[in-house]
């Protein structure tokens, strides 16, 4: 059913949305700020949950995109996020009936919650990741075979770009990543609009919901001074992979992405043992002693030790205390399919994906 | 060379002398109302106590560390009203000034707030041009309004500080006496928090003016001529005129200086240490000489910052904690700066850590007759509780498995047991109890940058970035001779083209010695500008 978001699910939000971001994703603290501006002012917004959606209603799919860096000096508010919504109306000749996010994970968890907060529009319980991926061909919509067009990508200066057509997802990308780093590496976007039916089929539903659940586990958790990290493992029905301490960070910027390796030494049950993840933005593939053990799409989080805070890619220090752990990923990204669009190999490992949830693995 | 260190904590003013390294006098007194009676006190103790020693004659500097701007964010006091002048529009129009402020604090600090059009990008291109018929017409309406402190805030301003120097310009053509904070000169990438740190830096400098002011009468009135020197939260120093004007550096800069001063004192450059104070326990870990610094945003009386600040635990432990139940209950309660009328080895009523020590035979403090009564498992029971609490605070700080020193300092370091699992020696050293003002004595001056390179090799961009911190740290009175890295970081950013990445490059080196006292004076140049 339909209801409104409470204000204290704003902060359960961010405190989730951040660890689903597995590293990426940008942190939501800012979007998440003017959330809570907008409810202090009076004002709420609506959550739709997948199953009222009529099939031929029509629902935007909305993002930031660009470097997370830059995110910290140029903020997503609400009519910027709202902007490449209202181009996408106008060349559709159509209303939306609601809104909802490309990505769960970071700071898009609040993306259609602008959108809500300026048009009043409902927003979603759902989204096409599950969690966060660099690319436009990673979601779901796109492992399903959808159409990748119209695609709207707004400048804050109104350079916006309507991508009519396109050959494929991947070329899409490639072109609307030039267009976001001509616009000073922030973006918003609004994707090809998607039918109430293709949600209701092929979105992760209610990732919403979950996110929320799983901020409220570890804040419980932390007000109790129980440990959050075993909070998030137990909610979030993950494992809990590697305790230890940064011990190294490498970052490199090949092909427009941050690249780079975490390399960390145990502690307490972990002691003399070490631990290396590779990540493309977020976190892709982890070994232990030198033996692959998790890859995407498995989600790989790396969180505070203490206080359970996830950590992203780009605040990696020597001398953090962290802990790894992994949650289960997304039926659909476990398909052939969908590992061919975003398994160990479409990050450019060589291996098969062997999902650290399996009981008696092959 | 010799120089005066001194600490103006909360309840005690440190005071040291220091000359080539070893500390020559040291004195404590009392904390008051009005800072300056209290550094006057300890200038006075501290030079009888130095009498008839050469080095008295040959101060060449004082250095004070103050929590006294810490405290007036906290305690939301003494703080002016502050126009918020953000220049970066269109973007970022849904976050305004003072967003996400604790509203007690803003309603004491929040005069007007101001968006403008302007600002730059990633890369240095500009944004969009900045509006400056819209900076003079918001500048007649500030100065209408009668504030008279202002910050200034531009989109990427770190990259490039155009837009918040030629805003600044507009405004003084307008408001020529207004008091100006550039966000660029105090803050890091991050708008929010740089912002904040600006607005929080504008609201503390009618009380950074008058609180240096009041340290100078102190010095003149103690006959001292050297320069005044305040300590910032990274172990380092600025000129007083430097402070007045960002007044902002100077938060936390106690646990630094203690820390600092446990370095040198010790001999040691990378161990963990403790400070026992009457309340708390901070425990830190010092790398090459120099706190660790925290990795998260920190919250300065609950507004968001990005300030260079030691990473440290504090838990509720210190010599005038009360001890209750029959020893199960420690703290967190504590008689603080009462402990001499309160505890019961000085004929008080309440039972606290220094009296378990003092049973215990660990401390020799008032009149030990008075704790013989105690039961011997009480003592036995509560002193093992508390040397757990220890024991466990420093093995949360310790980020590396092969055993530390740990070096315990400050007047309730008797808490501190003599051995700990992966404790490889505790260290304890003379004029523990005055490692702050040790420190204080001790501090350098740094230079920063904190800025992203583009179109350029990796090593071209950071050999650039360690000349850029070096001019600033000269500027702001090192040695040049003495100037070293202490730190690098780099950070490649995803998406932008150009090889582009973030560098931060901090340098330190040695006060500047001054030959001659200059007839401004003001010997060196206030710092960057």
């Amino acid at each position: 059913m339909s209801r409104l978001i409470d204000a204290d699910e704003l902060d359960l939000l961010s405190i989730g949305a951040w660890i689903l971001g597995t590293g990426g994703g940008g942190s939501p603290y800012a979007s998440h700020l003017v959330a809570r501006q907008f409810y202090e002012d009076g004002g709420r917004i609506a959550l739709l949950d997948p199953d009222e959606l009529a099939d031929d209603d029509l629902v935007a799919v909305v993002s930031t995109m660009g470097a997370p860096l830059v995110f910290q000096e140029r903020m997503t508010d609400a009519a910027f996020a709202l902007k490449p919504v209202r181009m996408m109306e106008a060349y559709l000749g159509r209303r939306f009936r609601a809104v909802m996010t490309v990505e769960i994970g970071g700071c898009n968890a609040f993306q259609p919650l602008l959108v809500a907060a300026a048009s009043g529009l409902p927003v979603v319980d759902a989204d096409a990741m599950g969690r966060a991926y660099p690319e436009a061909q990673m979601q779901t919509f796109s492992i399903a075979g959808l159409q990748m067009v119209p695609h709207v990508v707004s400048d804050i200066r109104d350079n916006d770009v309507i991508i009519p057509s396109a050959s494929g997802w991947r070329e899409m990308e490639r072109v609307r990543r030039k267009l976001c780093t001509e616009y000073g590496s922030v973006a918003t976007t609004c994707q090809a609009p998607r039918t109430g039916a293709e949600v209701k089929r092929h979105a992760v539903l209610r990732s919403l919901s979950q996110a929320i659940a799983l901020g409220r586990e570890v804040r419980r958790a932390r007000t109790a001074h129980e440990d959050p990290v075993l909070a998030t493992v137990a909610a979030a029905h993950g494992k809990r992979l590697f305790t230890g301490k940064v011990m190294d960070v490498q970052r490199r910027t090949t092909e427009g992405f941050l690249r780079g390796s975490l390399s960390l030494s145990g502690l307490d049950a972990d002691a003399g043992a070490r631990f290396e993840i590779k990540f493309q933005n977020e976190f892709t593939i982890g070994h232990r002693d030198g033996a692959v053990i998790v890859t995407t799409p498995d989600l790989i989080c790396v969180l505070d030790s203490i206080s359970g805070e996830a950590i992203g890619t780009e605040s990696l220090r020597y001398g953090q205390r962290v802990t790894v752990i992994a949650l289960p990923s997304q039926p659909i990204h476990r398909t052939e399919e969908g590992l061919r669009h975003v398994g160990p190999r479409a990050f450019g490992h060589d291996i098969d994906f062997r999902s650290v949830f399996e009981e008696h693995p092959a | 060379m010799s120089r005066i260190g001194i600490d103006v904590g909360g309840t005690n003013t440190d005071a040291v002398l220091l000359e080539d390294g070893k500390v020559l006098a040291a004195v404590k007194s009392p904390t008051t109302a009005d800072v300056a009676d209290g550094v006057r006190q300890a200038l006075a103790d501290l030079l009888a106590a130095a009498a008839g020693l050469p080095a008295a004659e040959r101060i060449e500097a004082v250095m004070i560390g103050t929590t006294h701007f810490t405290n007036a964010v906290i305690e939301r006091r003494h703080l002016d009203r502050v126009a918020a002048l953000r220049v970066g529009l269109p973007a970022n129009a849904g976050l305004p000034p003072f967003i996400g402020w604790p509203k007690d604090l803003a309603g004491v600090m929040r005069g007007s707030t101001h968006m403008l059009r302007g600002g730059h990008e990633y890369d240095g291109r500009i944004l969009v041009p900045l509006d400056r018929a819209a900076v003079r017409s918001e500048a007649h309406r500030i100065a209408d309004s009668g504030i008279t402190a202002m910050a200034i805030t531009s989109v990427f301003s770190p990259l490039t500080d155009e837009c918040e120097r030629e805003a600044a310009e507009v405004v003084r053509e307008v408001m020529p006496d207004v008091r100006i904070t550039l966000s660029h000169e105090i803050g890091r990438i991050g708008m929010l928090e740089r912002e904040n740190a600006a607005l929080l830096n504008a609201g503390l400098q009618g009380l950074a003016q008058r609180t240096t002011a009041a340290f100078r009468r102190a010095l003149r009135d103690s006959g001292i001529a050297a320069p005044l020197y305040l300590t910032q939260n990274d172990g380092t120093i600025v000129q007083g005129a430097v402070a007045e004007r960002h007044p902002v550096y100077c938060f936390a800069s106690g646990p630094t200086n203690s820390m600092r001063g446990a370095a040198f004192l010790s001999g040691l450059s990378d161990a963990l240490v403790v400070d026992v104070g009457g309340t708390t326990s901070d425990v830190g870990c010092l790398k090459g000489g120099f706190p660790r610094q925290a990795n998260a945003t920190v919250e300065i009386g609950g507004v968001r910052t990005l300030f260079r600040m030691p990473d440290l635990i504090s838990i509720g432990l210190g010599g005038g904690t009360e001890v209750g139940e029959g020893g199960r209950r420690i703290g967190p309660g504590s008689v603080g700066f009462r402990l001499p009328e309160k505890a019961l080895c000085f004929g008080g009523d309440t039972l606290t850590a220094t009296d378990i020590a003092v049973a215990a035979g660990r401390l020799a403090l008032g009149d030990p007759r008075r704790v013989r009564a105690l039961p011997a498992a009480l003592v036995r029971d509560s002193l093992a509780r508390m040397e757990r609490m220890v024991a466990e605070v420093v093995d949360r700080m310790k980020t590396d498995a092969a055993p530390m020193p740990l070096i315990a300092v400050g007047g309730g370091s008797f808490l501190v047991p003599d051995h700990m699992e992966g404790i490889s020696e505790v260290v304890r050293i003379e004029h523990h109890a005055v490692a702050n003002a040790v420190g204080a004595a001790i501090a350098q001056v740094s230079g920063e940058v904190d800025r992203i390179f583009s179109g350029v090799e990796r090593e071209t961009a950071l050999d650039r970035a360690s000349r850029e911190a070096t001019r600033r740290a000269i500027e702001a009175g090192a040695e040049a001779s003495s100037v070293q890295t202490l730190d690098v970081e780099d950070i490649p950013i995803a998406y932008l083209p150009g090889n582009a990445r973030r560098i931060r490059v901090r340098v330190i080196g040695e006060i500047r010695r001054l030959t001659t006292q200059s007839s401004s004076g003001r010997p060196c140049s206030p710092g960057p500008r």
